[in-house]
């Protein structure tokens, strides 16, 4: 709404004050720079940190099973010292553990790798990348990450309710999410977590509504579409399928806190509980599941996606090659966007639906592999013969598609309702999405992060730190979950608390306690990278050129610390598609530089 | 390609494009396409469990009662009203609009009244509906007995007739199906909660109107964002009356 006021704050500002510190600003207090800020770049950086302190949170709770599953009799009496009745005797309680796997899978796939991811890069780089001064309306954007501590702070405090919090599976199926004296983690728990979501919602709504209309709306002179780079593009989809898959989310959840309050029959039919018979008949609890995966599946879009895209940019910057096959990138995106919504109900194949719907949409789900293999052969054609710069950020895109290509081809599998008849709610599927969209996704980011560190706080990380996070986090990763597809082969459930009562699976006892300690492993290395990065912050080796990677996009034509408005003076021009990387022996040309008169006709 | 497209063709000739709009009108756009989403979710959940049920009840005999007319049997005559304001009100709006684009601050004053008073009549209409449909009082047959009882999202008095059983010249009828009452309040509601907000959304358009506040912006433009929201909460009505009321 002031992006006019904006504009002109941002430029008359540097005309003053050329490339200062954006401290250097007038009018400006603490509480309008750092907490209610509406400058994208300061948004990003607290979408950021706050997605970074719920991955601590998240991955902490991981490292708490995975002590449950790979050490199920030994009895640590630190645990029962900070967790009191929830550790007795040291042991983590099943409530605890069930709780534990409902927060990190939600906390996990919506507070980091949605709104810490989504909201970190599309904040940063929509306006810097399109050339617009700010988002279409910063006040809006504001909102949008309040919302999201709104809803983290609802989330958090359920941790500490008396009955603890929401311990159903991150997918809360009714009818145990419905009915409060199910389970403990049935009561004020998961009212918590449905009203955290339903404000999450909120927050996803006003970010997406504001990235489109930026991205259709704000490019800057000679910005035509397809001279956009694939970030923007990525996040582009990523905003449309939050913005239509979302409200499906928001009425589930809304008929759900109907039943569970107003004696609805929405979701129960047939229920008895505790020896009584409830009154509640007629609902279907299949219905809540297929609303929530007509959000559930594009959500694994909504976060992959936007690591497509930044590993796209990010490694064709450092292969100096343009990105192979830019249209195809796009088209691929496009054709997952629109096949995510088709795809849901292979989250179903067990629940008793028709066959013959089944094979429908085992047919939709694996077409998905031909654009994902379009992407996947455009980025092993990117990285073929380029110059390869292998900084941090680079190595993670290569483990990216490293990791892709593992749980994709997995997800064939999967995709298959015959196959997941045996391979459903097994340590396959735990192995799978883990591979293709936890740890794909956060090297993705990750590489986005150690990549535009220096435009976020005009130092580097470190690059040693960066190696030793890369490899540790490459071989761990897999040493977690490439084992576990053998376990679900074997019929391992998931969720279980205690394998080793089970004749079965007494074979993984020692296999359990390798992955448990790869897990604890990881998680160190992923202490050190948050020191690395709030080290950096302050004491990292300080930028010293406006395009520190030689790259041809536009942020890298703003001023080391570029204040709100991001460009001093006109907004530039662009004559050229990102992409121009060792055209006509010319190792970069950047998007304002306008086309010479004998340039050769490639790229656009 | 047999036609041959020259260079800067406009293939809009309608004025001005409909996809040329400022930033804050697609913003609208696009929270109504997500709104879509929210809606259609829940009348696709409503036709599921509708269309899973053996009997459901004939909305021409739920729905015929109208303010003062007693008992008489007046099927859908008062939701056809109530349905009439709501469309009347979009009219209005579009002269609101109209009059902003025409810089007529009075006009748009006046225009934008009488969308309020739609808006309030429609929200009062609802409220008297619900009041009679929970308060109302219909001979079921429950537990043996017959009872009088109201239709709530945990009660429905309109199942099928028990043959050959009256009460006061009454026919009796079994309890129908919960999910009615359920998915009844809740998406009418749910679109009572849209209409609700709309109205507050238009009577601080008709606040700043009066404070002069677009005439110092020099255009309308909020007036017709909102009016976006207002034609978008009349549609969703045409298809919640079509899925409850006609079906």
């Amino acid at each position: 709404m002031s992006n006019e006021a904006v504009i002109q704050h941002g430029a008359g500002t540097h005309e003053v004050h050329g490339d200062h510190h954006e401290g250097h600003h007038h009018h400006e207090t603490f509480i309008t720079k750092y907490v209610f800020s509406q400058d994208h770049k300061m948004i990003a950086k607290q979408f950021l940190i706050t997605g970074i302190i719920w991955a601590l949170i998240g991955g902490a709770m991981s490292v708490l099973f995975r002590i449950q599953l790979g050490y199920p009799e030994a009895t640590l009496p630190w645990l029962e010292d900070i967790f009191g009745h929830w550790a007795k005797d040291g042991r983590i309680t099943p409530e605890f553990y069930y709780a534990l796997g409902t927060m990190h899978g939600t906390i996990l796939v919506f507070f980091v790798l949605t709104a810490g991811l989504t909201g970190t890069f599309a904040n940063l780089l929509i306006p810097f990348q399109v050339g617009a001064r700010d988002m279409a309306s910063p006040f809006m954007n504001m909102l949008s990450y309040w919302f999201f501590v709104l809803s983290s702070v609802i989330m958090l405090s359920s941790l500490f309710v008396q009955t603890g919090p929401a311990s159903g599976g991150w997918t809360v199926y009714p009818p145990l999410s419905a009915l409060g004296d199910a389970t403990q983690g049935s009561k004020i728990g998961m009212d918590l977590w449905l009203i955290s979501m339903a404000m999450f919602v909120v927050s996803s709504l006003l970010g997406g509504v504001n990235y489109i209309s930026t991205i259709l709306n704000l490019r800057t002179k000679g910005m035509t579409m397809t001279r956009m780079p694939l970030t923007v593009w990525a996040i582009l989809f990523t905003a449309l399928l939050g913005l239509l898959s979302f409200p499906v989310l928001l009425s589930g959840f809304i008929l759900l806190l109907f039943d569970r309050h107003l004696g609805t029959s929405f979701y129960l039919s047939d229920i008895v509980l505790a020896g009584n018979i409830l009154p509640n008949e007629g609902g279907s609890a299949i219905l809540y599941q297929h609303l929530f995966w007509f959000l559930g599946h594009p959500e694994v879009y909504i976060i992959i996606l936007p690591t497509m895209g930044l590993v796209s940019e990010v490694m064709s910057v450092n292969a100096r090659k343009p990105v192979f096959g830019y249209m195809a990138m796009i088209a691929s995106m496009f054709a997952i966007a629109l096949l995510a919504f088709l795809v849901w109900a292979h989250h179903m194949f067990v629940t008793g639906m028709n066959p013959f719907l089944g094979s429908v949409f085992v047919l939709l789900t694996l077409l998905i592999a031909v654009p994902s293999a379009i992407k996947v052969f455009n980025w092993l054609t990117t990285l073929w013969r380029g110059n390869l710069h292998l900084t941090p950020a680079m190595m993670f895109c290569i483990g990216f598609v490293s990791m892709f290509i593992s749980g994709g081809l997995t997800g064939i599998w999967l995709g298959n309702s015959t196959l997941d008849l045996h391979l459903h709610d097994t340590y396959f599927v735990i192995g799978h999405f883990h591979i293709v969209m936890g740890v794909s996704a956060f090297m993705g980011m990750f590489a986005g992060i150690y990549h535009w560190f220096p435009k976020m706080y005009g130092r580097y990380m470190n690059n040693t730190l960066g190696y030793i996070h890369f490899w540790i986090t490459m071989v761990c990763a897999y040493v977690i979950f490439w084992p576990m597809h053998y376990e679900g082969f074997a019929g391992m459930p998931r969720r279980y608390y205690d394998y080793s009562n089970w004749e079965s699976f007494k074979q993984f006892v020692e296999l359990n306690k390798v992955i448990s300690f790869a897990a604890i492993l990881s998680f160190l290395v992923q202490i050190l990278f948050v020191f690395n990065f709030f080290y950096s912050i302050f004491k990292g080796r300080k930028v010293t050129t406006k395009n520190p990677w030689k790259s041809n996009t536009l942020e890298w034509t703003t001023p080391i610390n570029p204040g709100h408005g991001n460009w001093p003076g006109e907004i530039p021009e662009v004559y050229r598609w990102a992409y121009d990387y060792g055209k006509d022996g010319v190792d970069h040309i950047d998007q304002i530089t306008p086309i010479g008169e004998n340039e050769s006709k490639e790229g656009h | 390609m047999s036609t041959h497209v020259p260079a800067g063709f406009k293939w809009w000739s309608g004025g001005k494009s409909p996809y040329n709009v400022s930033y804050g009108k697609l913003m609208m756009w696009l929270f109504l396409l997500s709104d879509t989403f929210t809606f259609g979710a829940f009348l696709i959940s409503y036709g599921t469990v509708r269309v899973s049920h053996d009997y459901w009840p004939d909305p021409n005999y739920v729905f015929n009662a109208f303010p003062f007319m007693g008992h008489a049997n007046l099927p859908l005559a008062f939701v056809s009203l109530m349905t009439f304001i709501l469309i009347m009100s979009s009219v209005t709006m579009v002269l609101a609009v109209h009059e902003g684009h025409k810089r007529n601050k009075y006009g748009v004053q006046k225009w934008l009244g009488w969308t309020i008073l739609g808006g309030v009549l429609f929200l009062s209409c609802q409220a008297w509906e619900w009041t009679h449909m929970i308060t109302g009082s219909s001979p079921v047959l429950l537990d043996g007995q017959v009872q009088y009882i109201g239709s709530t999202i945990t009660m429905n008095p309109y199942g099928p007739v028990v043959q050959g059983l009256t009460d006061h010249g009454h026919a009796v009828t079994q309890t129908g199906p919960v999910a009615f009452g359920g998915f009844f309040f809740g998406i009418t509601g749910f679109h009572g909660f849209h209409v609700f907000s709309g109205v507050l959304l238009l009577v601080l358009a008709l606040v700043w109107t009066r404070m002069g506040r677009f005439e110092k912006v020099g255009h309308y433009e909020m007036v017709e964002k909102i009016g976006l929201y207002w034609h978008f909460v009349d549609l969703v009505w045409v298809f919640v009356f079509l899925c409850f009321y006609l079906i």
